[in-house]
């Protein structure tokens, strides 16, 4: 369960979240949908513990402990994960080198014992064959030349092997065609369970049709606006984000 | 006119005294020579710019006389061993009986006094200029000369290892040789450090290690050279150089692991004598606290269709200076000549220092030629990437610099000794991380 109160975020002198305030249960699959520029990425980014984001009020509670103190990788070992809108490129890491050391890093961080190569191997094979990820991507250096597609397909596969028990993806829609849209959704929908829940930030409607959300949040101007259930985003399809920013200038 | 104007050079004066008579008499007196007109190298000497050789050795320590006791020394390579500790040939640590066919070793002393034309030549290269070279002409006291016999085809590398002994400052001025004949192919592992190294004792002592190899690539000839600087104590001045010629379609392989400790400078003098020729040169220099590690570097493209290629990773932390000085020469006759050169440093704090100086000097019209330069610190984004894939900061940290540092060392053929850099390479970052 992720728990948003009443959250402000700076960055320098100009405040970017202005009170957000959101509960996602477990199990529950949120949407955040909102016009470019209203802090959607940075609402990802503070809860992912990125550096360069002063929190200047408010909590995040993940499955009731205050994270915000945390450092990102103990954040990630407590079961967070973020799927990037824009996965880096690491030039020189094995895709399969990067995974095995992530996987075990959080092992080791909540006292599991490590996975032993053949067991991790086998357990990479399955996730990638489900996901369309060849044998030759694992080899490759971690993103590196990936397309578009490959790249949102490498972050849903990370999220399987790590069994997060939030994810958020943030746009992950954006720059895939229908198919690579349709096999990165089926990935998250495989993932959906009672005990883990997603934050689903985009602002498209076209990937609510594929993850199917509970709950559908318009963010703009730093707030959460409105809530409600799928019908808002097709609503929102429909009449576009005007209203919330008129509502805000007004 | 000898100068003699300051305690170091007086030093020097004197220690030439005792080594004058030590076989090439004559060559010795010129290097002397070479060296009284000039001294030591400091920050006015253009090559010398980064790196203050005199104000680094203002005491020269005594030559070194005191040669350790016997001392087992671990085995890091499948390799024939050859070692010389404080500047004496060891053959208790050495492999003397099963030198590869067609390999011949002979101790310097000995060499000097039966040198034909081609060993003379191999000592005495023409193409370094350089006083630090000139005054290990001058105090050379020993070395090794090295010789395959031209098509023979070395199966195991051959390991040189220079040491000092830790116990008390000494001075160390060794030459070795490589004379490859023409088809021929061996690898070369290098070694320099201290005994010891680590200890307390070894780190006071402040040794003073001028070492140079001079090598010689016959046409077709191969060589896989490899490098390793370490374990130098704080107080510690180093100067390792290498001289290269390579005739016609000759081929270098070169990769260097320097790490950092007190004054540390390395540099290479390759020319390109003979068409087609080959020469690659990679590096790594991990250096930290308040390590100065110098790498200069000169290739001379004398012949058409040579090709060099140069890839150099810093990593600096601490006070560290780094420096990078790299010239590509194209001589006139040089038509067609190949050259990438490419140097690229991460410093991980604000106190550390990189000069980076590539040159390139083109006198011919039809080549290709090009230099990059980096310095820069971390990538934020990949390193926030990978902690929040579960990394602690130090472990993300280390996987990327690995991966930084692993790219100059992809061209080392031989797998078990690429996976021996990279793992020198991984304890240096992992004793950082948990420094």
């Amino acid at each position: 369960m992720l728990e948003i109160k009443n959250l402000h975020v700076s960055v320098g002198d100009r405040e970017i979240l202005k009170g957000l305030t959101l509960t996602v249960k477990d199990g529950e699959v949120a949407a955040i949908m909102g016009p470019n520029g209203t802090g959607k990425s940075t609402l990802s980014y503070v809860i992912a513990g990125r550096e360069g984001y002063d929190v200047t009020q408010g909590e995040v509670l993940l499955n009731g402990e205050n994270i915000l103190d945390l450092d990102p990788h103990e954040r990630a070992a407590r079961g967070l994960f973020l799927a990037f809108q824009y996965p880096v490129e690491i030039p020189g890491v094995a895709t399969m080198q990067f995974l095995k050391a992530t996987l075990n890093a959080q092992r080791r961080s909540r006292g599991e014992p490590e996975l032993q190569t053949p067991d991790l191997m086998k357990r990479v094979r399955d996730a990638a064959a489900k996901l369309g990820v060849s044998q030759e991507m694992l080899r490759r250096p971690l993103n590196s030349g990936f397309s578009g597609g490959e790249k949102k397909r490498m972050e849903v596969l990370q999220m399987a092997l790590l069994e997060p028990s939030v994810g958020i993806l943030d746009e992950t829609d954006s720059g895939l065609d229908i198919d690579a849209l349709r096999v990165v959704s089926e990935g998250v929908n495989t993932l959906r369970s009672p005990h883990r829940s997603f934050l689903v930030i985009t602002h498209y409607q076209r990937l609510l049709d594929y993850i199917r959300p509970d709950t559908v949040h318009v963010m703009a101007q730093g707030r959460i606006q409105r809530s409600g259930g799928p019908e808002l985003a097709l609503e929102l399809e429909k009449n576009g984000y005007r209203d919330y920013i008129a509502e805000e200038a007004a | 006119m000898i100068n003699l104007s300051n305690e170091a050079d007086a030093v020097y004066a004197a220690q030439f005294e005792t080594m004058r008579d030590s076989g090439a008499a004559q060559r010795r007196t010129d290097a002397y020579r070479a060296f009284a007109a000039r001294g030591l190298p400091n920050r006015r000497v253009e090559s010398w710019h980064y790196t203050d050789l005199k104000a680094a050795l203002t005491k020269p320590a005594p030559l070194a006389t005191t040669h350790s006791v016997t001392h087992a020394l671990a085995r890091t390579h499948d390799a024939v061993r050859l070692v010389m500790v404080d500047g004496k040939l060891r053959p208790d640590l050495s492999d003397l009986d099963t030198l590869p066919a067609g390999v011949r070793m002979q101790c310097l002393q000995e060499a000097l006094a039966s040198a034909g034309p081609t060993v003379t030549a191999t000592l005495w290269p023409d193409n370094a200029d350089d006083a630090a070279i000139a005054l290990n002409g001058a105090l050379m006291q020993n070395g090794l000369v090295v010789t395959v016999a031209p098509g023979a085809e070395a199966p195991r590398p051959l390991e040189l290892i220079t040491l000092v002994s830790g116990n008390e400052p000494q001075a160390v001025f060794t030459r070795s040789a490589l004379i490859v004949g023409a088809g021929a192919h061996i690898r070369i592992i290098e070694t320099h450090g201290v005994l010891d190294a680590g200890t307390e004792a070894a780190s006071l002592a402040g040794a003073q290690l001028n070492h140079v190899l001079t090598m010689r690539l016959d046409a077709d000839a191969k060589v896989d050279l490899l490098t390793n600087v370490a374990g130098f104590g704080e107080t510690s001045v180093s100067v390792v150089s290498l001289i290269a010629h390579l005739d016609a379609r000759a081929r270098l392989n070169a990769h260097q692991l320097i790490e950092g400790g007190g004054l540390l400078r390395r540099q290479i003098f390759a020319a390109l004598d003979g068409e087609h020729a080959h020469a690659a040169f990679n590096g790594v220099t991990l250096a930290r606290a308040r390590q100065h590690a110098d790498t200069t570097l000169v290739v001379d493209h004398r012949q058409p269709h040579g090709e060099s290629h140069e890839r150099f990773r810093t990593i600096l932390d601490g006070q560290a200076v780094g420096v990078f000085q790299g010239k590509i020469i194209v001589r006139s006759a040089a038509q067609k000549t190949d050259g990438v050169m490419q140097s690229k440093a991460i410093l991980l704090s604000d106190g550390a220092t990189m000069n980076n100086k590539p040159e390139l000097e083109i006198f011919a019209d039809d080549v290709k030629c090009g230099h990059g330069a980096t310095c820069g610190r971390l990538d934020r984004d990949q390193l926030f990437y990978l902690m929040a894939r579960g990394l602690p900061r130090g472990e993300a940290e280390s996987l990327l610099l690995a991966a930084f540092a692993n790219e100059a060392m992809a061209g080392i053929e031989d797998e078990a000794l690429r996976d021996f850099f990279e793992a020198r390479i991984g304890a240096w970052l992992t004793g950082r991380a948990g420094a």
